[in-house]
């Protein structure tokens, strides 16, 4: 009977240890990799249109959406990403194709965008990117402006490889 | 003499009562409707926002109506007009999120599934349903044969959570409402809801007890 009790014992601190080292084996290469990947945002897709052209310039342009995408783990910046931007702005709504364009990222995974306006809708004023090459799982975000006069919006991508 | 001039002041106190009503109710109407973002807005947009607005408004009507503070009506009329008013405000719900709809179908359907970025909506569906509920319980509670106790709770908390989710709602929105109007509105909504229910609540004790 102590010899079962014993054994029990053995058995949880063995497989205590094999849990534990196993963990330790699961957390330490997601530290070493660094960059988490950007998770898509809430309501992020709406309006979303596949396949919008990249652009020189939406509309009249005036206010500016910034941003960057690098790679998840290593943080390497991304050259040539297609970069989707859309919004309800002072020219059209979300769902109007005049409000899509595209642009891709330079050597240093940096896009920029000029595109009118955006104003307040739904309750918020807010932009919509996405990153929808195929190459990394992709990735929609919604940012909020802090206020509805800025002239420009910040969005930052991480991705992951599909 | 006496007589003229107490009815005259009788007649003041009414008009006044009744001209505050409409200054609570037309300034942030107009005040929105002198908002800069109705130019980048469709009609159908523009007329979801104002239905919101009226909805609003009418959460100040009801509670006045029901606790009897409007001059120069019977309890009977005012009882009467709360139901009439109930059944618009369903209407302006209904037109509200539909309108919204239309503008932008997956920002309402996020909404309804509880699955918007913006909590707002939350609140906005919350009370949306109450509104559906407290006009089937009014609809219903003859054929259900609801107890008077048992409505007055259902019907008030109801209301509450119409008037709580409405106000926390429009408070968080940033939209076409001017602020300050929108804030004061929204106070009064919330103090003539708490007036009826303090009234109604203290008179449901007094009946209650021997």
């Amino acid at each position: 009977m102590t010899d079962v009790r014993l054994d029990r014992r053995r058995l949880i601190a063995v497989g205590g240890c094999a849990l534990a080292s196993g963990m330790a084996g699961l957390v330490l290469p997601v530290r070493a990799t660094g960059l988490a990947p950007t998770p898509s945002m809430a309501g992020g897709a709406n309006n979303y249109r596949p396949g919008a052209p990249i652009v020189e310039r939406i509309g009249g342009g005036g206010f500016w959406m910034t941003g960057t995408v690098r790679r998840a783990g290593d943080g390497a910046p991304l050259a040539g990403q297609r970069i989707q931007i859309w919004a309800h702005t002072t020219e059209g709504y979300e769902s109007d194709q005049r409000s899509h364009g595209a642009t891709l990222t330079d050597a240093n995974g940096v896009f920029r965008l000029e595109m009118p306006q955006i104003v307040p809708a739904f309750g918020q004023p807010h932009g919509h990117l996405a990153y929808d090459g195929g190459t990394y799982r992709t990735v929609f975000l919604r940012p909020v402006m802090p206020s509805s006069k800025d002239k420009r919006l910040e969005a930052h991508f991480v991705l992951e490889p599909v | 003499m006496n007589a003229l001039g107490g009815r005259g002041a009788k007649l003041t106190r009414i008009l006044t009562v009744w001209a505050a009503l409409a200054i609570a109710l037309v300034v942030p109407i107009a005040a929105a409707a002198a908002s800069p973002l109705l130019a980048w807005r469709d009609p159908v947009y523009i007329a979801a926002g104002f239905a919101g607005i009226a909805a609003l408004g009418l959460q100040l009507v009801q509670p006045l109506l029901a606790g009897g503070y409007l001059p120069g009506f019977s309890a009977y009329r005012g009882r009467r007009l709360h139901r009439w008013i109930g059944a618009v405000l369903v209407l302006a719900v209904v037109i509200h999120v539909a309108g919204l709809w239309l503008t932008s179908p997956p920002d309402v359907v996020d909404a309804l599934q509880f699955a918007s970025p913006t909590p707002f909506s939350n609140w906005g569906v919350i009370a949306m349903w109450a509104v559906f509920a407290v006009a089937l319980l009014a609809l219903l509670r003859r054929r259900l044969r609801i107890s008077p106790r048992v409505w007055r709770i259902g019907h008030l908390t109801l209301a509450l959570v119409i008037v709580l989710g409405s106000i926390v709602h429009a408070v968080l929105i940033e939209g076409t409402m001017e602020t300050l109007s929108k804030v004061a509105l929204c106070a009064l909504v919330l103090v003539g809801t708490a007036k009826v229910v303090a009234d109604l609540w203290g008179r449901a004790k007094r009946s209650a007890s021997p």
